[in-house]
């Protein structure tokens, strides 16, 4: 799970970055940069489970 | 070259350099403060080879791979735009003129700064880090992952020229170091604070935090006040050497500088005034130190007003922040710089994008060296928040992997023995404190 979410972490980067690339108009381009920070938080989300879990059951 | 060339501009930086070094030693007090007396000096020493290691790491290839705007780079087409993602300086500052070039101010200011990010993650690590794997992870950090960043969002990089390639505000902004130092210093910290885990007996067998107080209050709190001096002249020598503002506007910076820890520190201690029934002495600490961190991005450009509100937010998220971190999430920070440093940072890259303004002497370095003049500010919130995704989605990772390989090779944390010992015996062979006695009951398992 802590390298799912760190990958996940990267997956929202890209998104970002593909936002900037890809999209030309200021509307959808927010929208895609605001979608890809969401992932990122999620991932950071998961990979703060995954260390609370690996240090012996919820807390 | 830097528009700001002025010896006027350069005066003023080399002022403002000179006073960074209270930033390092201010840290390095409040992180004494905050651990327990047998960790004491350990946890000076550490900040003493911290420094000198990034010191020595940012010289050998730190400055060669963050450069300066205007200088030699490599860069990458993508979707028809260059995209500036690496200085090609020589290495050890070969072909730096020292005749009060702003290249050269600008390289021993961020000598400094490499240090004082490095400093940062002690703070999450003190009590349980070995100072040999310390070293090393803050080798790589200045020589290596600073200096990319810091590219990016000072040396003319591609965050910088986000204004200028995508027409979002000025590009990404951060005059005294929001993101490049206290972000990325906080992510290190939570990287740290992963990788070591918690201290012995932090946590209960059911997972219940424990109080481990610091041992000296005084310590934190002339920390404070040290760091706010250094704090100062780290936003001044930035704004001034980094974003090219008009020298004048220097007081500016240093009333907002101000003004945020003012108001961080007082939202700390209303904070936990309302949920401890007193103002907590180390929380308000906290505040104040975040409330620096927070306002440093946007200290050059947001009217005081503003400053107090930024400062204001960071006081009530810190101590919140540093209370869930520790009881819902179960990460050991002893001097809250998660919190302090991550959250505060983060919350300053915002804030440039919500309250900042760009009146016309006031160019970002990269715009003005594409000569655009003033770009409009419209879409500078996006820039910031790409600059902050890239902290998470990329800083992150990056620094979370290279130390948890460095942990792999060369264990980061200290043995079972010497934890409890304290690691000033354990690792300096004296302790910091040797009249004072040692209670054992701090060493039964909880």
């Amino acid at each position: 799970m802590k390298i799912a979410g760190f990958l996940l972490l990267v997956a929202g980067w890209l998104l970002v970055l593909a936002a900037l690339v890809l999209l030309h108009a200021s509307g959808p381009r927010a929208l895609f940069t605001l979608a890809g920070v969401a992932v990122e938080l999620l991932a950071l989300g998961l990979v703060f489970r995954a260390h609370r879990i690996r240090r012996g059951g919820p807390l | 070259m830097s528009p700001v060339a002025s010896q006027t501009g350069l005066a003023f930086a080399l002022f403002s350099i000179l006073l960074v070094p209270f930033t390092i030693a201010g840290l390095a007090l409040i992180n004494t403060g905050l651990v327990r007396s047998r960790n004491a000096a350990h946890v000076m020493m550490s900040s003493l080879c911290i420094v000198s290691v990034a010191a020595g790491a940012y010289f050998v290839c730190g400055f060669a791979f963050q450069g300066f705007a205007g200088g030699p780079s490599y860069t990458l087409r993508l979707g028809g735009t260059e995209w500036n993602w690496l200085a090609d300086r020589p290495l050890f500052w070969r072909g730096l003129d020292w005749n009060g070039s702003p290249a050269a101010l600008a390289a021993w200011m961020q000598m400094l700064a490499a240090g004082l990010a490095a400093s940062i993650p002690l703070g999450a690590a003190a009590e349980r880090w070995r100072l040999s794997a310390m070293c090393a992870s803050s080798a790589i950090l200045a020589g290596w992952i600073y200096p990319f960043f810091a590219h990016w969002a000072w040396g003319g990089g591609w965050l910088a020229s986000l204004g200028v390639n995508y027409g979002l505000g000025h590009g990404f902004v951060d005059a005294g170091g929001s993101s490049t130092i206290q972000a990325l210093g906080g992510l290190t910290a939570l990287s740290m604070a992963w990788i070591l885990g918690p201290r012995r007996g932090k946590y209960t067998h059911e997972g219940m935090p424990t109080a481990i107080p610091g041992h000296n209050a005084v310590f934190v709190l002339l920390g404070c006040l040290l760091a706010w001096v250094g704090w100062v002249g780290l936003n001044a020598a930035g704004a001034i050497l980094l974003s090219g503002i008009d020298p004048r506007q220097i007081g500016l910076v240093a009333v907002n500088t101000t003004f945020a820890a003012g108001a961080a520190a007082s939202a700390a201690a209303v904070v936990t005034n309302v949920r401890f029934g007193r103002p907590d002495a180390s929380l308000s600490a906290n505040g104040w130190v975040g409330g620096l961190a927070a306002g440093s991005a946007a200290c050059a450009f947001v009217p005081p007003a503003a400053a107090i509100l930024i400062g204001l937010v960071a006081g009530i998220a810190i101590p919140l922040a540093i209370e869930n971190l520790e009881l819902r999430l179960g990460i050991d920070d002893p001097g809250g710089a998660i919190s302090v440093h991550a959250v505060g940072g983060s919350w300053g890259i915002l804030a440039v994008g919500l309250f900042g303004r760009f009146p016309a002497p006031v160019l970002n370095t990269a715009d003005a060296l594409a000569g655009r003049g003033t770009l409009g500010d419209e879409g500078q919130w996006l820039a910031q928040l790409i600059g902050l995704a890239t902290l998470l989605g990329l800083v992150l990772p990056l620094v979370y992997g290279v130390n948890w390989v460095l942990n792999r090779l060369m264990p980061q944390r200290v043995a079972l023995e010497g934890e409890r010992q304290g690691l000033d015996l354990h690792e300096l062979g004296a302790g910091a404190y040797p009249e004072f006695l040692t209670h054992t009951d701090e060493f039964l398992q909880r």
